[in-house]
């Protein structure tokens, strides 16, 4: 076309060519990620013949909040058709106190681990660690027994107090990891003037734990929240979280399979830990590197 | 000196329900499911000694090697797919990207969600008469199969599928913080000595990631094997006992099949499986000197 020469971006213009194929990359696989939440929430709003007949990707010609509706209080649930909101409470119910006791207790553990060590604390810790991996198959019938013994089997209580004990492993290790970089002189300095245990930890360590804490809850409150085996295996009917519940809706083999409603009931039980990790994502991610990373 | 005699028993005080609940429900239920694997229980726990009875039924069981056989094909292309899949995403993400802030936490927010909301959306998604081929075939693609749920020897990969949409932005997560945790200088010194883009990679970034890689394995392998929710979500265990994991065979001899002695040797082996794994690493990790 004309006699000018190549620009000496011949190599930018391939690098630009490069960019825009790594651009593209990414927003494909953002793409891939998103996929299934765009498929569930587009077809919790439609009409159930649309879903039949229709494809899975098109917007609803028709928009129904109906499916919502009966998901949260109206669908049939194992035999009752209570919908997914007494199930919703019984999961809050449970997941509040859970987060609040393993969190403080593994802030004790790890302020203890870190400021007030002893003989032996590190096999101490090691058995708290390893508590973090074992299979729950394990637990599943020794607990069941526990339970039964302490007459909480089925109850809240009973997965609250499950719930700490296999939390606290990461509990203490999120918060022993974030004290071990804490300087230790602050505490002896307050030793020395005085301060007792609970003093130091109240106006010196707890003052600076934001972070960790935040981090703390947001791993406990996804994990407890999204809970399946425990919930399948010690709730009854006043206990029973959510997971178990939207299982129960969405493989309950009577009549017809209303989709619209399994992906409205999918959608409000993801939805608090959505929720949670939009508003505070970034600190969720920077904690679990804390702890996955650098152990 | 009461005082301080006091001020060192409190720690220990404060410290001594957490290991006392850990010692119980972690340690002694260890031993206990131990001790029931070697019982003649059934359907409730039984006292009658049979050694290892259990065992050997268990290893003659053809619904155990499956299980055992699908772990291994889920959890190797879980753990494989998810580190290649996060390393990958991972050195995209770290090219100076406009727009890093928007597409990272949609790699990750899948990791929010509970295995059974997953499985739900998945389980759906890979139905031939209503998911994608079906949708496909609306398309006007009429000729487009991909029944692999329905299929007792493809089934077990679309549990692959869910999972790594599942996990791969967490392990994605895991590198990028690896790659930004890497030493600038030794990058301009090899450009410097006219290295190129890829051989920086190669020779000496990705070989630099080996904490991450063995923290990504450890992670990814003990999810592997502990998967539960999202087989039960997602397939139920078939069709047939085609994707029957483990942690499924457990729960369905432990409960629902009144096999308890075999359950609990299940469970044991699953325990075993795991330690193998992590208990090395934690060693290596926790060393002293290595301690940060």
């Amino acid at each position: 076309m004309s006699a000018k020469p190549i620009p000496v971006g011949a190599v930018s213009a391939g690098n630009k060519m490069l960019r825009v194929l790594l651009y593209a990359v990414l927003i494909l696989f953002a793409l891939y990620y998103l996929l299934p939440l765009y498929v569930m929430t587009v077809n919790s709003v439609k009409p159930l013949a649309e879903i039949r007949q229709g494809d899975m990707l098109s917007l609803p010609s028709v928009l129904t909040f109906e499916p919502w509706a009966k998901a949260w209080s109206s669908a049939q649930i194992g035999v009752q058709p209570t919908g997914l909101k007494p199930y919703f409470f019984n999961s809050v119910l449970m997941v509040v106190p859970a987060v609040a006791i393993s969190t403080i207790l593994g802030a004790l553990n790890g302020y203890i681990l870190t400021k007030w060590r002893f003989r032996g604390d590190d096999v101490i810790f090691g058995l708290i660690l390893l508590s973090c991996f074992i299979p729950f198959q394990i637990a599943l019938i020794p607990a069941a027994r526990i339970l039964g013994t302490l007459g909480i089997a089925g109850t809240t209580t009973g997965l609250v107090m499950i719930h700490v004990v296999y939390g606290l492993g990461f509990t203490t290790l999120f918060f022993r990891n974030y004290y071990a970089a804490f300087p230790t002189e602050l505490v002896r300095a307050a030793q020395i003037d005085g301060a007792g245990f609970f003093q130091i930890f109240r106006r010196i360590l707890l003052p600076s734990s934001a972070p960790i804490i935040v981090v703390t809850v947001i791993w406990q409150f996804t994990n407890i929240w999204n809970d399946f085996l425990f919930g399948v295996s010690f709730g009854d009917f006043d206990s029973q979280p959510m997971t178990v519940a939207l299982n129960n809706l969405v493989s309950s083999s009577g009549g017809v399979k209303e989709y619209n409603v399994h992906f409205a009931g999918a959608i409000l039980a993801a939805l608090p830990t959505l929720i949670v990790y939009v508003v505070s994502g970034r600190y969720f991610v920077r904690g679990l590197m804390a702890g996955a990373v650098k152990g | 000196m009461n005082r301080n005699r006091l001020q060192d028993i409190i720690p220990r005080l404060v410290l001594s329900p957490s290991v006392a609940l850990i010692v119980v429900f972690v340690y002694a239920f260890i031993v206990y499911t131990f001790y029931l694997s070697m019982t003649d229980s059934r359907m409730l726990p039984s006292y009658g000694f049979v050694g290892f009875d259990n065992y050997e039924k268990l290893w003659a069981l053809r619904h155990w090697w499956r299980a055992l056989s699908n772990l291994a094909i889920f959890g190797s292309l879980y753990i494989v797919i998810c580190s290649v899949l996060g390393l990958f995403l991972a050195i995209l993400l770290d090219q100076k990207i406009r727009g890093e802030g928007f597409l990272r936490p949609i790699y990750l927010y899948p990791m929010a969600l509970s295995f059974i909301v997953t499985g739900t959306a998945w389980k759906w998604f890979l139905d031939p008469g209503i998911g994608l081929e079906n949708t496909m075939h609306q398309w006007g693609w009429t000729g487009f199969e991909f029944a692999w749920i329905k299929d007792r020897n493809l089934a077990i990969y679309t549990v692959v599928i869910a999972a790594v949409w599942q996990s791969s932005g967490f392990v994605m997560a895991m590198f990028l913080a690896g790659l930004r945790g890497v030493d600038g200088e030794i990058i301009k010194a090899a450009q410097m000595d006219g290295a190129s883009n890829v051989t920086i990679y190669r020779r000496i970034i990705i070989p630099m990631m080996r904490p991450v890689f063995l923290s990504a394995f450890v992670v990814l392998a003990h999810l592997a094997i502990k998967s539960y929710d999202l087989v039960v979500a997602l397939t139920g265990g078939g069709p047939g006992q085609a994707t029957e994991l483990p942690a499924t065979f457990m729960y369905s001899y432990t409960f629902t099949r009144n096999q308890m002695g075999i359950g609990a040797s299940s469970a044991i082996i699953m325990l075993v499986m795991i330690f193998s794994i992590i208990i090395p690493y934690l060693y290596s990790e926790l060393r002293p000197g290595r301690q940060r």
